[in-house]
C-alpha cells in the first residue's frame, strides 16, 4: 500500500562530493524512488524564498525509498545548496518525477553518452537499457582525471565503457563526440544514441550520428519555472513543432531538435544570475563564511563548458 | 468604494479597491430589495443565498450574513474579489434596471474581510463518515469540491504540485486583485474544516488517477487541474527572449516573488516597454503587473474591438487609469529581434470586424497594408490556454476532442468515482465557475458514495436550523457503500 505521506520532510540522506563543484544528494522520498523512471526529473526548492531548480534524477533506490541528485554548484542557488545541503537537513521543496520517461524496451544495443554533468542522469538510462536486455556501449566525457566520477556504477551495467577526457588524463583523449564515432567503427547495428550533457555536446552526438542515421535521443535542459506545463518558459523548437521540455519531454530527436534555439534561450537570465552571484559572494564574505574557491575550472574554455552543463537554469 | 489613486497604486502592489468600510457597507446594503423571487441567486454559480445575507448586514447581524455566504461558498474573501459580478448576480439585480446594481461583490468581500478580520470560521458539526477523498489540484474548484466534501464528512486530501496551496489564486491572480493573504485565510478555513494539503504532490507522475483509486485507498477522486498550458503565437520571432506567456509572468511575480529578487531568488528582468497580447483578465493582470515592475510604456495588442474583450469591466477600467495604452483591433504580424536573440520591435496589422463567427462575435479581419511597426522589448501573450496533459498521459481518462478531461452533467469521468471540473473540463473560465463546478462535482460525489447529504449549514451562533425537517447535525445516515 503507498503512503502519501512517505515523502514528507525531504530529509538529505547522504551527500557526496565528487569535486569542488559537483556534489550529489542522496534523498529520502520512498513514493518517488517508486516512481520514478529512467530520463525523469525534479524540481528542487532548498529554501521558501529560493528558486525552483530543475535537476535530472541521477539514480533511485526503489528499496531504501531514495532518489539520487548530482548538482554542479555553477550559479548563486546551487553553490548555496552546496553550503546548505548537509546530512541531515531537509529541502523545502521536491516536485516529481516530472516529465515523460524515456522508452527503453525493444533495443538491442545503444550508446549512452553522459558528458561533464549528464554523466549522472545518464546513468538511470544505462541501467535501465541492461534490465531490458540491451548490449550498453556507455561513453562518459569529462575535463579531466581528477573529475571522474561513477566510473564502477557505469563499469557495473555496460558492457563496454569508453571513457574520454579533454587533456587524455584518463581513457581516451578527445570529446564524447570522439567516443561515439568510436564506438560507431566498432559497431554497424547500433539501434539508438542518447546523449545527455550541455546543449553544444548533444548538438555535437546528434552531428555525429546524423549520417549514419541512428536514432539519437537527447535530454534537453531549458529554463523552467513550474515544470508541470503551466509556464511555457521552456518551449522548445523540434522542427516545425513548439514543444514543452516539462511535459512533452525531457528527451527529443536530437536530429529535429533546433539547439541554436535553445541555447540562445538559456542565455535569458545571464545577467540577473551573475547579479545574484555577486551578491551572494558578497554576502558570504561579509558573514565571513568564503564560498568555495573554483581553484581555476571556472573559466570555460572547452565545448563541454558552454554553457555550463547543467546549469541550474537560470532563473528556473 | 474608495480606490488608491491610479499614480500612486502603479507604484505598488497593494490592493486596489479599498473596500467599503462600515458605513459604505451599511448604505450599500439598504439599496437591496429584498426581492421574494431574486434574480441574483439564480445568477450566482454556487447559489449563494444574496439577499438574505444582505438583509443580515443591514440588520447589523455580520456574524449572520457570514453564515449565510459560508453556507454556499467558504472564500467570500476570494469570490467579493475575483467574480465577474457584472454578467452574474449584479448584471441581472432588479435595482440595475433603472440605478446601479446592488453592489453584491462588494458586499460579499466586506463580509469576507470581516470575517478574516474577526478571525471567524464555520466550521459545522461533522460526522465522519469514513470515506476518504482525494482532490487533484488546489485551485478554486479543487477548495471547494474539497470544501463540500469535508462537510460531509469525508476524510480529504488536496493535492497540490507547487510548493503552495492556492493554484491560480496564488500564482495567477496578483496581490493588487486579491492578496495571497486573503487565500491563506481561507485556505485555513478550510484546515479548520479538516482538510489536508499535500503540496510538492504532481499526481499522474508521483502516483497516477488509477493509483489513487486502487493503490491509495481514495474511495472518490476530484480533478481540477486546471487549463495550463498556454497557446502560443505561432508567428516569426515567438521564441525570442523576452516573449513569455502570461502565467510566466504571473507566476514569477506572485508565486515566486520575483518582484522581490534579489531576496527571493526567482529573477524577472522587465522590460521598458512591454506589449501584451489579448484582452481577458490574464493579460489585464500581465499588463498591471508589468506597470508596478517599472515599465514605462504598456501595450495592450488585442484583434477585437473593446466590445467583445472578455476581460472583467473593471479590469479594463483600472488598466486604462494606469496608464495602459489599448490598441483595439489589432494583431500581431512578427516580432523583430534586435540581432542577439532578444525583442527590439513588434509588427502588427489593423483589423476590422466582419461577420459573426462561431464564437457569435463579429470576426476580425486584416485590412489590407495597414501593417506598422513599433518598439518594445518585452512580448506577454495571454492569448488563452490548453489543457494540461500530464492526467491525459498518466491515466486512462476518456479525453474529449480538444485534451481536455470528458466529463458527463454530473461531472463524473470515465472511471468510476472518479470526478473532474473547472478549467480541466472547460477550458478556460473563471474562478467562480471553477468553484461551482468544484462544488457541482462534489455532489456528484455524494450520489456515487450513496452520502445523503443536505446542502450545509453551520451550528454556530445562528443556532440550530433544519432543512426538510432533517436537523442539520444529522448526516449521512442512509449510507449503503456501493458494490
Amino acid at each position: 500500500m503507498l503512503d502519501v505521506n512517505a515523502g514528507a520532510g525531504f530529509t538529505i540522506l547522504a551527500r557526496e562530493d565528487f569535486s569542488d563543484v559537483t556534489y550529489s544528494l542522496v534523498i529520502r522520498h520512498p513514493l518517488m524512488a517508486r516512481a520514478a523512471q529512467p530520463g525523469q526529473f525534479v524540481i528542487v526548492m532548498s529554501h521558501e524564498s529560493g528558486e525552483r531548480i530543475p535537476l535530472t534524477i541521477a539514480d533511485f533506490d526503489r528499496d531504501k525509498g531514495t532518489v539520487t541528485l548530482v548538482v554542479q554548484a555553477v550559479g548563486k542557488s546551487t553553490k548555496e545548496m552546496q553550503q546548505l545541503c548537509q546530512v541531515g537537513t531537509t529541502l523545502y521543496g521536491l516536485v516529481g518525477p516530472m516529465g515523460v520517461p524515456s522508452p527503453l524496451a525493444g533495443k538491442k544495443k545503444v550508446v549512452c553518452v553522459g558528458g561533464g554533468l549528464g554523466v549522472a542522469p545518464i546513468f538511470p538510462q544505462a541501467r535501465g537499457f541492461k534490465e531490458n536486455g540491451a548490449y550498453v556501449i556507455g561513453i562518459l566525457g569529462f575535463r579531466t582525471k581528477d573529475l571522474v566520477f561513477w566510473e564502477e556504477k557505469f563499469r557495473a551495467c555496460c558492457d563496454e565503457l569508453i571513457l574520454c577526457t579533454d587533456d587524455g588524463s584518463a581513457g581516451m583523449k578527445g570529446f564524447v563526440s570522439d567516443g561515439i564515432k568510436h564506438a560507431i567503427a566498432g559497431h554497424s547495428n547500433i539501434d539508438e544514441v542518447v546523449a545527455i550533457g550541455p546543449p553544444i555536446m548533444m548538438k555535437a552526438c546528434a552531428e555525429v550520428t546524423r549520417p549514419h542515421a541512428i536514432k539519437t535521443i537527447v535530454s534537453l535542459n531549458p529554463i523552467m519555472v513550474d515544470g508541470t506545463g503551466m509556464c511555457g518558459g521552456c518551449r522548445v523548437k523540434i522542427g516545425d513543432e513548439v514543444k514543452f521540455a516539462c511535459v512533452d519531454g525531457p528527451d527529443f530527436d536530437g536530429h529535429k531538435v533546433d539547439f541554436n534555439d535553445l541555447m540562445m534561450r538559456l542565455k535569458r537570465y545571464r545577467e540577473e544570475e551573475k547579479a545574484a552571484l555577486d551578491r551572494w559572494s558578497e554576502h558570504c564574505r561579509m558573514m565571513n563564511q568564503a564560498p568555495p574557491v573554483l581553484k581555476g575550472r571556472g573559466v570555460a574554455n572547452s565545448p563541454m563548458d558552454l554553457p555550463d552543463p547543467f546549469e541550474e537554469t537560470l532563473g528556473g | 468604494m474608495r480606490e488608491q489613486d491610479p499614480l500612486i497604486r502603479v507604484k505598488n502592489f497593494e490592493e486596489v479597491n479599498c473596500g467599503y468600510t462600515l458605513e459604505q457597507a451599511l448604505n450599500e446594503s439598504e439599496r437591496c430589495l429584498l426581492c421574494p423571487d431574486p434574480a441574483c441567486v439564480a445568477g450566482c454559480p454556487v447559489n449563494i443565498n444574496i439577499p438574505k445575507f444582505i438583509e443580515a448586514i443591514s440588520a447589523k447581524d455580520f456574524r449572520g450574513a457570514y453564515n449565510v455566504i459560508t453556507a454556499s461558498n467558504l472564500l467570500a474573501a476570494v469570490c467579493g474579489r475575483v467574480c465577474p459580478q457584472e454578467t452574474q448576480c449584479e448584471g441581472v439585480c432588479v435595482v440595475g434596471e433603472s440605478l446601479e446594481p446592488v453592489a453584491i461583490g462588494r458586499l460579499e468581500r466586506w463580509v469576507g474581510d470581516y470575517a478574516i478580520k474577526e478571525k471567524w470560521s464555520n466550521v459545522p458539526h461533522i460526522e465522519p463518515s469514513g470515506y476518504k477523498i482525494g482532490i487533484v489540484g488546489s485551485g478554486p474548484a479543487g477548495m471547494a469540491c474539497a470544501a463540500d466534501m469535508a462537510k460531509a464528512g469525508c476524510d480529504v486530501t488536496v493535492f497540490e504540485a507547487f510548493h503552495q496551496a492556492g493554484g491560480v489564486l496564488k500564482y495567477g491572480i496578483p496581490d493588487f486583485r486579491l492578496p495571497n493573504t486573503v487565500v491563506d485565510a481561507e485556505i485555513e478555513n478550510l484546515r479548520k474544516l479538516g482538510v489536508k494539503f499535500e503540496c510538492n504532490t504532481l499526481v499522474g507522475r508521483l502516483f497516477t488517477i488509477e493509483q489513487m483509486r486502487n493503490e491509495l485507498g481514495y474511495d472518490a477522486v476530484f480533478i481540477g487541474t486546471g487549463a495550463g498550458y498556454p497557446s502560443m503565437l505561432g508567428i516569426p520571432g515567438d521564441s525570442l527572449n523576452g516573449v513569455l506567456s502570461a502565467n510566466e509572468l504571473l507566476t514569477r511575480c506572485n508565486l515566486m516573488r520575483a518582484k522581490e529578487f534579489p531576496n527571493y531568488d526567482t529573477p524577472l528582468p522587465l522590460g521598458k516597454r512591454v506589449a501584451v497580447i489579448g484582452a481577458g483578465n490574464t493579460a489585464m493582470d500581465a499588463m498591471r503587473v508589468s506597470l508596478r515592475l517599472g515599465a514605462e510604456k504598456v501595450y495592450c495588442i488585442y484583434r477585437r474591438s473593446r466590445t467583445e474583450c472578455p476581460a472583467r469591466a473593471e479590469e479594463v477600467h483600472h488598466a486604462e487609469e494606469e496608464g495602459v495604452e489599448f490598441h483595439w483591433l489589432t494583431a500581431p504580424v512578427e516580432i523583430l529581434d534586435d540581432g542577439k536573440g532578444n525583442v527590439r520591435a513588434m509588427r502588427c496589422i489593423k483589423m476590422e470586424l466582419g461577420e459573426p463567427d462561431e464564437s457569435g462575435r463579429r470576426r476580425p479581419i486584416p485590412v489590407k497594408g495597414s501593417e506598422f511597426e513599433f518598439e518594445t522589448d518585452q512580448v506577454v501573450f495571454a492569448i488563452g490556454t490548453n489543457a494540461n496533459p500530464i492526467i491525459g498521459q498518466t491515466s486512462h481518462l476518456r479525453l474529449n476532442k480538444r485534451g481536455y478531461l470528458a466529463a458527463g452533467d454530473d461531472l463524473a469521468t470515465s472511471m468510476a468515482g472518479v470526478f473532474a471540473g473547472g478549467d480541466i473540463v472547460t477550458g478556460a473560465a473563471t474562478v467562480i465557475e471553477a468553484m461551482g463546478a468544484g462544488r457541482k462535482a462534489a455532489r456528484g460525489m455524494k450520489d456515487y458514495l450513496r452520502i445523503r447529504d443536505i446542502e450545509t449549514g453551520s451550528v454556530g451562533e445562528a443556532g440550530i436550523e433544519t432543512f426538510f425537517g432533517i436537523d442539520l447535525r444529522e448526516r449521512n445516515f442512509a449510507r449503503i457503500r456501493a458494490a
